[in-house]
């Protein structure tokens, strides 16, 4: 178990570790973006749009991430788009998030009680500040629970991103296979890691949680 | 007009509306047109659609590559599917269980296998258990993973079955496995087919992952062809990724359709208790 402490590997992990949360909070900053703007797009009253929405959110939440990953790192720069790596996989991992982003925020909009979305428009709202002041940010609380599923599943699918050459903590598990240390001891320590980062996330949805409740 | 309850945020539009709404639609065929020009402008310009590049796919040797390929995909898939219900029914049955330390062990593996990422799993157990056969050790992965979140869609299908069904069962004088296996499991598929179909397909995607442990799945032979054929523009991978998508996004399309059409069946049919309780 004592592996961590020996030849650097301290720091190998740290920076790993680092990498990955990094990684995934910056995805997770474009997926919401994204998926709110996607969110807008399924509800509103422009066809084209909606349908945009549609076929976008129904191509991404059906590709595996490993095929997204091999698309963006492969194939974009074949078409001479030529980024970092860290700055590709946070584009696949932001864009395959931000489709469960917006089913999410959808199921969400349609919760918000019909009269919310009647007063405002009654008031003469149109559809943007019905959508942006009214019914957005009660949807916002009542998505929490099924948001935090698809932000605790973010570092998990971070993994992946370690097989395309970014040190994170799928790197530091084949980094230090390859040393020659324990497969299992390796592993007991990147699960630790997960592990505590899941709880974290967790935590922080359930402090939102608490903190926005209404009671009703 | 799309469902009712989107309609609800904006109005029946009047006729200044219907102009405004109507300028909106086409300023974003504009948009979704150009995006798609500029797409196809990047494809064109650097020679992706000429034939040298997509010339391999003609060869008998690169389709026999592709469809072996997808067998192994499937093979993977089925197998994995095949257990992970398996290992979710047993998983769930702990997790429903009288027994508390039955309960607290397969809460415990639920837990752990559901927060693990599937890749460091798989990674481990090609490293550990089976250096000479990535095909079990993606399976395996794939069903310790799965098999816990089917656990919990099973389970709570389970609890989701009214009380009075189990209770009356009792009352009858059918004993716990009994009423586990002719009364509540039977009712909780039936509720919970939708959301076991739609764990499926992400199953089915996580069968790529058995590339990064040189399974020789459709991704690995799509990575393997695109790196050996070189064409004057350069070694095709963007054919390669187009034809891959298409298959693997039209194999989870085809899932999810199934999925769709169980749900709206279920609502349809006469049984609307259990739909509704799910």
């Amino acid at each position: 178990m004592g592996i961590l402490f020996e030849d650097g590997n301290f720091a190998l992990f740290r920076d790993s570790f680092l990498q990955t949360v990094e990684l995934s909070a910056l995805s997770a900053l474009l997926a919401l973006l994204i998926g709110t703007l996607l969110a807008a797009f399924r509800v509103s009253p422009v066809p084209a749009l909606r349908a945009f929405g549609t076929v976008w959110v129904n191509v991404f939440r059906n590709t595996p991430l490993t095929l997204l990953f091999f698309a963006v790192v492969f194939g974009l720069p074949r078409l001479d788009v030529h980024y970092s790596s860290f700055v590709f996989a946070v584009l696949a991992l932001g864009i395959y998030t931000a489709s469960f982003v917006c089913e999410v925020l959808r199921a969400g909009i349609n919760t918000v009680p019909l009269g919310q979305a009647e007063a405002a428009r009654s008031l003469g709202m149109g559809f943007g500040q019905t959508l942006t002041l009214i019914v957005l940010p009660q949807a916002a609380r009542t998505v929490l629970g099924p948001m935090s599923s698809v932000f605790i599943a973010l570092p998990r699918n971070s993994a992946i991103a370690g097989a395309f050459s970014i040190s994170e903590l799928y790197g530091a598990q084949q980094t230090l296979n390859e040393r020659g240390y324990s497969i299992l001891t390796i592993f007991f320590w990147v699960a630790l890691a997960y592990l505590f980062l899941s709880a974290v996330i967790g935590l922080i949805f359930r402090f939102l949680e608490n903190r926005l409740a209404v009671a009703r | 007009m799309s469902s009712s309850s989107s309609t609800v945020l904006y109005d029946a539009p009047g006729p200044r509306a219907k102009v405004r709404y109507r300028g909106f639609g086409v300023l974003s065929l504009l948009g979704i047109a150009a995006l798609l020009w500029y797409a196809y402008d990047r494809l064109a310009s650097t020679g992706q659609f000429s034939a040298a590049m997509w010339n391999p796919f003609q060869y008998t040797a690169v389709q026999q590559r592709i469809v072996d390929g997808l067998l192994n995909t499937l093979s993977a898939f089925g197998v994995a599917a095949a257990l992970s219900l398996v290992l979710g029914a047993l998983l769930a049955a702990g997790r429903l269980s009288d027994h508390r330390p039955v309960r607290a062990a397969a809460t415990a593996i639920v837990q752990f296998f559901r927060a693990m990422p599937l890749l460091i799993m798989i990674f481990a157990l090609y490293h550990s258990m089976f250096a000479t056969s990535p095909f079990w050790a993606l399976v395996t992965g794939l069903t310790l993973y799965n098999g816990a979140v089917q656990a919990e869609i099973i389970r709570g299908g389970v609890n989701a079955v009214p009380r009075g069904q189990s209770e009356a069962a009792f009352a009858l004088g059918l004993r716990k496995s009994q009423v586990m296996l002719t009364i509540l499991v039977p009712q909780a598929v039936r509720s919970m087919l939708p959301a076991i179909i739609g764990q499926l397909v992400v199953t089915l995607k996580d069968t790529s992952l058995g590339w990064l442990i040189t399974y020789s799945e459709l991704l690995y032979v799509g990575k393997l062809i695109a790196s050996n054929t070189s064409t004057p523009q350069g070694y095709p991978y963007i054919p390669v990724t187009i034809v891959i998508s298409v298959i693997y996004i039209g194999m989870c399309l085809a899932l999810t359709a199934l999925a769709k059409w169980i749900e709206a069946r279920g609502r349809r049919g006469a049984n609307r208790r259990t739909s509704v309780a799910a």
